[in-house]
């Protein structure tokens, strides 16, 4: 089944007539993706990419049944869509803007408390590649060609190593369930740990890679987790060994501030808790397979 | 987006935090003027860059005389000061801040950032101001005291006082020391901080609540509606590669190496920079320049990273998703057409296209070394300094 998104997944695309919000359309339904429609604010009525556009995210939730979004809003405004479409019951929704406010992120989780956890709105992101189950459904702006079907969960906060990964794994013929990517701001919608959760109980999975990088705790919290709770191998790799400390890497949330957030500490919490720590970015196809081949 | 200290000053009296009398100089006679228009009898000068550790790099002089002080902002002025933040190059002193003495009785830390975590707003504070939050963490961990602040009602007055009350505050102070607390709460959320430091917060002998230090740092991303706070940036305190970069939307830091790198993609640029370290070299700086890597910004890149000196060889690491790698491989001839490269360079593409660009490179017949993964790109890359 693969998790979070499936073929028949209805998708609606917030912001679908701008540039972004049409390109990346355009990809997603070339992929193969159920894309129902869009939301652009004022322009409901109107046909676009063949699909109809609502004014709101509730009237399409109401006309098409759509389950999950995606947003091309800028980041000024993106925290208002967000909350929108937890509001019109989309269960998941996917924000690859770069450069919300770290005040709106706050704001946004702070709001979608007022849903219980079965009626709560998945939000993965900001600043992310999104979610892509190969041969099913991509929800998001990778290159879906370098994704091979299979049983991989991939989790990563960049966009780029997991393209990397995608590859190196394609490369020896292994196989992806889905690949969510969760974005590298300091606050984001899903982490490491409430990602690797769906993949424990899902069938079509057997073993997580997870791309982690410096700063911040959610990789040791998810160790700490599979450690507990988890009967499928975890195979980690943390990057940014060379990073200097207190320095933004690129991505707002790549900053070392604390113990426990620079890539050898993170590395050595994740193996006490059972993780394979892949040694180098080069290797992570070749430690997937390994571990593979013991199960 | 750091400011000085003597800004985070003006913002925070301004959410109603009492700070001791000061004013900014430019000039020995401006500071000698200031320091009689303060009045009182000692005054302490203080170099403002972006940095802590200040008094230990000399940066912080107390002066008996308004010609003493004259004296000292001559001394500082134009200066370059080295802390252990700063890096070996040091941080210049173009303004200096001067402020009337306080007699302390008591020094505490009073801190607001966001924890990752909880994902809140946490207020930490300590009995044991002065030293930085890190050695107080390491040395007198019990001290601390937390409080996260709910960011739908904001924090509460109960919050403050509970605050106060655990660092022993006595009673009589209580009320000012919370609205010190709220004051920065405030403004920490309403001009979209990312950290507000007091440090120290100190209790007077005439039995004032004195902001005697402060810190603030804001989110680069919410500039767009925070235009006052953007007008407090100082470019002479930031290094001037990472300016130029800054300035036309290039993710830079300056790094020690020699190897010079542009990636796509902050967590491939640090996964390369990784690379590069196990191979045996070292990063010369850090760079993203973004998902969609256009032909304008790759020259941007390349110009940005022969500006550095210390370069012998350059590496482009580009794993094309929505743009293309034959998109990018323009880039790159195009740059090289415009910029003199003297130095080895190292290219490896994948993903989209990558035969097309490949192509492009060696038809164009520009002088690279063509590398197939992240490993051989980075055992290229030192091995080309030889």
């Amino acid at each position: 089944m693969a998790v979070i998104i499936n073929k028949d997944t209805k998708i609606i695309i917030q912001g679908f007539t701008g540039k972004m919000g049409t390109f990346h359309a355009e990809e997603m339904i070339k992929y193969g993706s159920n894309v129902v429609g869009g939301v652009t604010p004022g322009k409901g009525g109107i046909k676009h990419l063949d699909r109809p556009v609502f004014n709101t995210v509730k009237d399409a939730v109401k006309e098409t049944g759509a389950t999950a979004s995606i947003l091309f809003v800028p980041p000024a405004f993106a925290a208002d869509s967000a909350m929108e479409a937890a509001d019109a019951g989309i269960k998941t929704c996917v924000a690859i803007v770069d450069g919300i406010p770290s005040h709106d992120m706050i704001r946004i989780k702070r709001y979608m408390r007022r849903y219980s956890r079965t009626e709560k709105m998945t939000l993965v992101g900001p600043n992310c590649a999104g979610i892509i189950s190969p041969g099913k459904s991509m929800l998001g702006i990778m290159p879906g060609h370098i994704y091979k079907e299979g049983r991989v969960g991939i989790i990563s906060r960049s966009g780029t190593l997991g393209y990397e990964a995608a590859q190196q794994m394609k490369n020896l013929n292994i196989g992806i369930s889905t690949s969510v990517g969760i974005g590298g701001d300091p606050i984001n919608g899903s982490s490491f740990r409430d990602i690797i959760e769906k993949f424990e109980t899902d069938d079509e999975t057997d073993a997580i890679l997870m791309i982690g990088e410096i700063g911040g705790p959610q990789e040791v919290a998810a160790g700490e987790f599979a450690k507990e709770n988890m009967k499928k191998p975890v195979i980690g790799y943390i990057a940014g060994l060379t990073a200097p400390k207190g320095r933004v890497m690129g991505h707002a949330g790549a900053i070392v501030s604390a113990y426990g957030e620079s890539a050898i500490e993170k590395v050595e919490i994740l193996k006490e808790c059972g993780v394979i720590i892949s040694k180098n970015p080069s290797v992570m196809g070749d430690t997937v397979k390994s571990v593979l081949e013991k199960i | 987006m750091d400011i000085h200290e003597y800004q985070a000053k003006e913002i925070l009296s301004s959410f109603g935090v009492t700070i001791p009398r000061g004013g900014i100089v430019y000039s020995p006679e401006n500071a000698e003027n200031k320091a009689r228009e303060i009045g009182g009898s000692k005054w302490v000068v203080k170099a403002q860059i972006h940095s802590g550790a200040r008094g230990k790099a000399g940066g912080i002089i107390v002066c008996n005389s308004p010609l003493e002080v004259a004296q000292a902002t001559d001394k500082l002025l134009g200066k370059k000061l080295v802390t252990n933040q700063t890096g070996p190059d040091g941080k210049i002193v173009n303004r200096i801040y001067i402020e009337e003495a306080t007699d302390i009785e008591k020094e505490l830390y009073l801190g607001l950032v966001f924890d990752r975590s909880s994902e809140s707003i946490m207020v930490v504070a300590s009995t044991e101001g002065g030293m930085s939050v890190e050695e107080i963490a390491k040395e007198k961990p019990e001290t601390i005291i937390r409080s996260k602040i709910e960011v739908a009602v904001g924090i509460q007055n109960f919050q403050a006082r509970e605050l106060a009350f655990g660092l022993g505050i006595e009673s009589d102070l209580i009320s000012r020391a919370s609205d010190t607390i709220i004051g920065c709460a405030k403004a920490f959320s309403e001009l979209d901080a990312t950290m507000v430091e007091v440090n120290p917060l100190v209790i007077s002998k005439q039995k004032q609540i004195l902001a005697l230090d402060c810190k603030m740092s804001f989110d680069n991303n919410a500039m767009f509606r925070r235009s006052k706070v953007s007008e407090l940036r100082d470019k002479t305190q930031e290094e001037e590669k990472e300016v130029y970069a800054s300035d036309r939307g290039l993710n830079y830091v300056s790094l020690e190496g020699n190897i010079g790198n542009i990636i796509n993609g902050a967590g491939l640029a640090m996964a390369s920079m990784d690379m590069i370290k196990l191979a045996g070299g070292e990063p010369a700086n850090f760079l993203d320049v973004g998902g969609g890597a256009t032909p304008e910004k790759i020259v941007k890149a390349f110009r940005l990273i022969t500006m550095d000196k210390k370069v012998k060889v350059i590496l482009v690491n580009i794993f094309a998703g929505i743009n293309r790698c034959d998109w990018v491989a323009e880039g790159i001839v195009q740059a090289l057409k415009k910029i003199d490269v003297k130095v080895p360079l190292v290219i490896r593409l994948a993903g989209t296209n990558v035969e097309k660009g490949n192509k492009i490179l060696k038809e164009s017949k520009i002088n690279f070394i063509e590398a197939n993964t992240l490993e051989d790109a980075a055992n290229k890359a030192v091995k080309a300094l030889k």
